[in-house]
């Protein structure tokens, strides 16, 4: 089977980004499985998933024209097949907002881990002295949600932050 | 819809983080004068403000259950009680739970998407009479009334997005 690489391009946005790096694959024959782009603080970052047949070195020697002029790194790895989650825990939102510090994600995220939760999507933003998290968490079954929700409150209050935990939504139609 | 108020003053909205945004409010006496006032400036300071369809009290930096709405005019509005303001409000019945985009004086530079009950019914007092008044609406008009509830509660749209990518840059288009 064609190998699975990870494209991670990153730096200053600029228009074009995205059609220049997806025709340089497409002339290489790659198909995008999986992909995800975004600007962070104005900068441009994606990840790609591409299914091709050409080593990470050779993708990565075929996409070297985005980064020759400096204003962006672009770098390609081997992924492996079939790394998709587990599945058998249930979908939580996580939401947590206040006044801006460091150490918010760490210490909320410590208690996540403790239980054995699973990141499956992250967004923060810092809006002026406002910081807002929001992270979708897959938790094991048997994961004591309550004891989840008592901690979150307690690292929440040290750090006068606000945080709930919500089952996700699944509507399927 | 609307009771004899004072002339309202406009306030200053506050910002999150601030806290009083974050704290359940207390109910209040729709008939203590101080309440009545606040309830004319809420109005006052909506009027103002240019797109908003709901101010709370917590917004001004009071913790009281007192909020102002009027969605007259606005494109996603199907019933409109023109300009409203209640007292210790509640949601009596909410169902047709739809996703919308939602944003806040109290939170200028996001939006959120937002699962919020598309037909409502909602009670509260009115400030001056203490008249119990019950509102039944829909679309734009029920999710307002369910946005300036939850300020009363202590909650924003943050707590309500419905997902990691459910929050946006608000975009200005001046």
């Amino acid at each position: 089977m064609t190998p699975l690489l990870a494209v991670t391009v990153l730096g200053d946005d600029r228009p074009g980004i995205v059609a220049e790096t997806t025709a340089l694959l497409a002339g290489l024959g790659g198909n995008l499985e999986d992909s995800t782009m975004t600007l962070l603080r104005g900068h441009f970052a994606m990840v790609l998933v591409v299914r091709v047949d050409a080593s990470a070195g050779e993708l990565e020697a075929a996409l070297a024209p985005l980064a020759s002029d400096g204003s962006l790194d672009v770098a390609v790895r081997a992924v492996a097949e079939g790394a998709a989650a587990a599945g058998g825990g249930t979908a939580y939102l996580l939401s947590v907002h206040g006044g801006d510090r460091p150490g918010i994600v760490s210490a909320v995220m410590a208690q996540v881990a403790r239980v054995r939760g699973n990141v499956t999507d992250l967004t923060t933003r810092l809006s002026g002295e406002l910081y807002v998290l929001l992270a979708e968490l897959d938790l094991p079954a048997g994961a004591d949600v309550e004891a989840l929700r008592a901690s979150l409150a307690a690292v929440s209050r040290e750090l006068g932050v606000d945080a709930s935990l919500r089952e996700l939504d699944a509507d399927v139609l | 819809m609307l009771p004899e108020l004072p002339e309202g003053r406009v306030l200053e909205v506050v910002r999150a983080p601030a806290h009083v945004l974050s704290a359940p409010s207390p109910e209040v006496d729709p008939l203590d004068p101080a309440v009545v006032q606040l309830a004319a400036d809420l109005l006052a300071t909506q009027r103002v403000s240019p797109g908003c369809v709901g101010l709370a009290a917590p917004q001004v930096g009071v913790a009281a259950r007192v909020f102002s709405l009027d969605v007259t005019g606005h494109p996603k509005a199907r019933t409109v009680h023109g300009p409203v303001v209640l007292v210790n409000a509640e949601v009596l019945v909410a169902s047709r739970w739809e996703k919308g985009r939602e944003g806040c004086m109290s939170v200028p530079d996001l939006t959120g998407d937002v699962k919020r009950a598309g037909r409502l019914r909602v009670a509260g007092l009115v400030p001056g009479t203490g008249e119990r008044l019950e509102v039944e609406t829909d679309a734009f008009e029920a999710r307002a009334f369910q946005h300036e509830i939850d300020h009363c509660a202590g909650l924003l749209f943050l707590d309500r997005v419905a997902g990691a990518h459910a929050l946006h840059q608000r975009r200005t288009y001046l």
